[in-house]
């Protein structure tokens, strides 16, 4: 009976990661500081739980850590920044830098003042990163920082609070409504070696304020890159954000991310996720509903081919009662693609009226790809109204054949179909530069693969 | 205090009907599980080698086995050592007929409002009861043997069968499978066989009733029902157990096998004892039940009604194997009290044109917990497969909970699935409704349930349908009315 049937060896890169802890004079704080007991909380809860095998229930369809012990070994943790001269020409396609926004870039993890450009007064914003907030702003970073996103509910959140050292730090003060959104950009560049980087970010939205913010991530490179990262994010009362998560990251790149957001009552969060390739992506999105009458839309499109893999993980956390939450997830999936879609909506006990509703649609274009979806719903209170619904299956034949009747070629008719289906995703990105640059994305790899 | 808490107050008032102990003598093995006791239960039962080392192997897998944990239920550490694992009600003979069986046994159907004469006169239903472990008598057999179909207890087709229950034995459901099914396979005691011959359809409802009946006996039932080619049966099962402190475990394995063309439905109504409102007390349902459809155009439809049990778990599953099949599932589960559901289906498509039929109707109230979790799965050769699921629940109560696992896994880009699900309570304009047209609150409930589990009951036979229309209100009462 003691025999234990788990026969899962242990992962050399968790052996790797705890090593480098233990003797990486970066992340040695004095005893003083509070990042002390939280780097040293987090490599023990990293340490007991290890990285999620096949065998953790959340994390069945999506072996990581697999693909993470076959991709990178230990060297890879000391990063030395080699200059890649080449850098700017690569990336200049994917940078919006000729609108009004703030740009924020970080190359393999690191804060590049070079290609960054805030517009907005440091009145109506502070934007910075993290390694110097926690310095200048350290009162505001020590109320926040680590407080949402819990290392026991995730090794990759334990592994990044652990490691944790640079990231972007925003606050918006109270009253303040930022018109210029904040474009960050996460970049990888993996041309002359391979990368692993883990930032971390706090984003502290001020009561009834407002703000548009993106996360962009991207891979520039043919070796393995890997980004773990973490983003809180706390929205205080009456305030707004708009939250994007934007991936086009290469065929090699590896990423785990977890989104934590707070919301306070009546605030509003809108959250759109897109993940448009990579090798294995996996996004956590985690909202807790913690005050009433908060409201929650919830966005994201993942449009695959090739061997992506991408995996969506969503919670709704709802807390208190009279609150409003609504999800909507499509997934394209071509090729040899992986689509997996975990929707969580807890309601807890005494979240009374709750309101919350989850959808899932899916199509899958060949024999190769697949889907694994799972909508779930945890109620623990009676006068609630919850429902979801999950679809998967092809383009609808008499979609299909109404616009044929109208003269268009199959594949022509086909393309206007798949790119409505992503539209209804897309259309909810407020930020225009932002949604014509994936519009126009989708629509060359549509003209591409049905050659238009 | 609301209203709903003040039914819900009444509710729990209500006590198991089903609660007492027939002391009819028990011929039962020691406590505890070990090899001896498995040859104790095959020595007893007079069963060949060959069945024997099935148990052993089964019994030695087992050991390697850990317990799951996953389900969303809680419950204390069972003690495997602990239970009887073999008791049969002593007999002088195998009685040949009604007549012979111990008339104290009888009064037990009696009380369970099943008795053997009545449904045998009346209804033309043929019962295998089962008691405890043996059956004890079975009626219509000769019918039923004309058209070459055998409906006996499994230890009978054993004796009589053995090449058909070596076949098919282990074939659905194999000793590997899951640790309760291994478990089962080791010390199983009992249970109906049921065979159907090549173009055979099966006049009658077959139907068994099972009984746990000794203090502290587990009960290990197995079942299997074989189809052949063109074959139809309906087969239903029923479960009642008394009143009893110490939590019982029952760890059932039902195996189906449907060839070509031929259709199997099965339904259950389960009533075992809930424990009282605290939680003491109660079954633990941990039963491993799965069907094949292995040949083509081929279909099984599983029903079931569960209103009992302290803790269920159970999930019915369909291997859409042969082209063109059809697996569908009907469950009303109710949970009541401090009552734990975990349960669901599984429709794995293998073949192509392969369609499934998801319907479950959940009802908490009380402190209790009722989860669906459902997979469907599509393989990469399931061309067009088509699956339809809805699960809903519906929720009395603020301390109870509802929830949904539904697992969708799709290899095939022609399949279609679809999924949905609700959580809500009874809506206050409903009940304003019916009390616009005179009808007192707690009938307006009985009403607004009933119609919401209706799409499941008609499924069911006439007779159960009736049992479980009863049931269901029974176990709200107080509550629903």
């Amino acid at each position: 009976m003691t025999q234990i049937i788990d026969k899962q060896s242990k992962s050399a890169l968790q052996e790797a990661f705890l090593r480098y802890f233990e003797n990486s004079e970066k992340l040695k704080e004095p005893a003083s500081s509070f990042l002390y007991e939280l780097r040293k909380n987090a490599i023990h809860s990293f340490e007991q739980s290890g990285l999620p095998g096949h065998k953790h229930e959340e994390y069945k369809y999506t072996p990581i850590t697999r693909a993470l012990d076959k991709n990178f070994d230990s060297q890879d943790l000391s990063l030395e920044e080699v200059p890649n001269p080449d850098l700017l020409a690569r990336i200049k396609p994917w940078l919006l830098t000729n609108i009004d926004a703030n740009i924020v870039v970080f190359i393999n993890g690191q804060f590049s003042q070079e290609h960054s450009k805030i517009v907005s007064s440091p009145q109506d914003m502070i934007l910075k990163p993290l390694s110097q907030a926690f310095i200048e702003n350290k009162e505001l970073v020590e109320q926040h920082f680590a407080k949402q996103a819990s290392i026991e509910s995730d090794a990759f959140v334990a592994l990044n609070t652990a490691f944790a050292q640079e990231g972007l730090f925003l606050h918006v003060p109270k009253g303040k409504v930022v018109d210029k959104p904040v474009l960050v950009y996460f970049i990888n560049d993996t041309t002359q070696r391979r990368v692993i980087v883990q930032p971390r970010n706090l984003y502290l939205i001020g009561e009834n304020s407002q703000v548009d913010l993106a996360e962009s991530f991207y891979t520039v490179g043919e070796n393995p890159g890997y980004q773990n990262i973490v983003s809180e994010i706390v929205v205080a009362q009456h305030a707004i954000a708009n939250y994007y998560k934007i991936e086009i990251e290469g065929q090699q790149a590896y990423h785990t991310g977890t989104t934590q957001v707070q919301q306070a009552a009546q605030s509003l969060f809108n959250a759109t996720t897109v993940s448009l390739s990579g090798a294995m992506v996996r996004n956590n999105l985690n909202i807790a509903l913690d005050a009433e009458h908060c409201e929650t839309h919830m966005f994201g499109l993942y449009m695959l081919d090739q061997h992506t893999h991408v995996d969506n993980h969503t919670i709704v956390d709802h807390r208190l009662p009279n609150s409003f939450s609504n999800e909507l997830y499509k997934g394209i999936m071509d090729d040899h693609s992986r689509g997996v879609f975990n929707g969580k909506i807890y309601v807890r006990p005494g979240a009374q009226k709750t309101n919350a509703f989850q959808s899932n649609m899916n199509i899958l274009l060949t024999d190769d790809a697949s889907i694994d979806t799972k909508p779930q719903l945890e109620i623990w209170a009676d006068d609630v109204k919850c429902s979801h619904g999950a679809t998967t299956g092809q383009i609808d034949a008499e979609q299909l054949f109404y616009l044929r009747t109208r003269g268009l070629k199959k594949e022509q008719a086909r393309a206007i179909l798949l790119k409505a289906f992503a539209d209804d995703v897309i259309q909810n990105i407020k930020v225009k530069p932002l949604r014509e640059q994936l519009e126009h994305i989708i629509a060359a790899r549509l003209e591409k693969n049905y050659q238009l | 205090m609301s209203k709903d808490n003040k039914i819900l107050e009444e509710f729990t008032k209500s006590d198991y009907k089903y609660g007492f102990e027939s002391n009819i003598e028990s011929d039962s093995a020691p406590k505890g599980l070990n090899e001896d006791i498995i040859r104790f239960i095959s020595s007893k039962k007079e069963e060949p080698a060959w069945l024997l080392e099935w148990r052993l192997k089964a019994y030695h897998h087992w050991l390697t086995m850990v317990e799951p944990r996953w389900p969303n239920v809680k419950f204390p550490a069972i003690n495997y050592q602990d239970i009887i694992y073999y008791a049969a009600p002593k007999q002088k003979a195998k009685p040949k007929s009604l007549d012979e069986v111990d008339p104290e046994l009888l009064d037990t159907f009696k009380k369970l409002g099943i008795s053997l004469e009545e449904q045998k006169r009346l209804t033309g239903v043929a019962v295998d009861a089962v008691l405890d472990s043996v059956s004890v008598a079975t009626t219509f057999k000769e019918k039923l043997a004309d058209l070459g179909i055998i409906f006996c207890s499994f230890s009978e087709a054993v004796h009589k069968h053995p090449e058909l229950v070596k076949k098919y034995m282990g074939s659905v459901v194999p000793i590997s499978d899951n640790y309760f099914a291994a478990l089962n396979s080791a010390v199983f005691s009992d249970g109906s066989f049921c065979y159907i011959p090549k173009g055979v359809r099966c006049p009658m409802e077959l139907s068994t009733y099972f009984r746990i009946n000794a203090a502290n006996t587990g009960q290990f039932e197995r079942t299997l029902i074989i189809a052949e080619e063109g074959s139809y049966v309906s087969y239903l099962e029923g479960c009642t157990a008394p009143m009893r402190d110490e939590n019982q475990l029952h760890a059932a394995v039902v195996e189906l096998y449907a060839a070509k063309d031929a259709e199997i439905k099965y339904s259950t109504v389960q009533n075992w004892y809930p424990g009282d409102r605290e939680g003491r007390g109660g079954i633990y349902n941990f039963v491993t039940k799965r069907g094949i459809c292995a040949g083509e155009r081929s279909k099984i439809s599983w029903t079931q009604v569960e209103t009992g049990s302290a803790i269920t778990w159970k999930y019915p599953s369909c291997i859409l194997k042969g082209d063109h099949s059809v697996g569908e599932f009907y469950s009303v589960a109710v949970t009541n009290n401090r009552q734990q559901a975990d349960t669901g289906t599984k429709m794995i498509h293998l073949g192509k044109n392969t369609r499934s039929r998801i319907v479950s109707k959940g009802v908490s109230a009380g402190r209790s917990q009722n989860s669906y979790r459902g997979l469907v799965r599509v393989a990469k050769r399931a061309d067009n497969a088509r699956n339809f699921s809805q699960c809903d629940s519906l929720l009395m109560g603020d301390q109870c909970g509802a929830h949904t696992f539904p697992y969708i896994e799709s290899d095939n880009k022609t399949a279609q699935i679809e999924h949905e699900a609700t959580t809500s309570k009874i809506g206050e304009d409903q009940i304003f409704y019916c009390n616009q047209r005179g009808i007192a609150d707690e009938d307006a409930i009985a009403l607004i349930v009933n119609g919401y589990c209706k799409e499941v009951l008609n499924q069911l036979p006439m007779e159960f349908a009736v049992e479980a229309q009863k049931l269901l209100a029974l176990t709200l009462e107080g509550s629903v009315g």
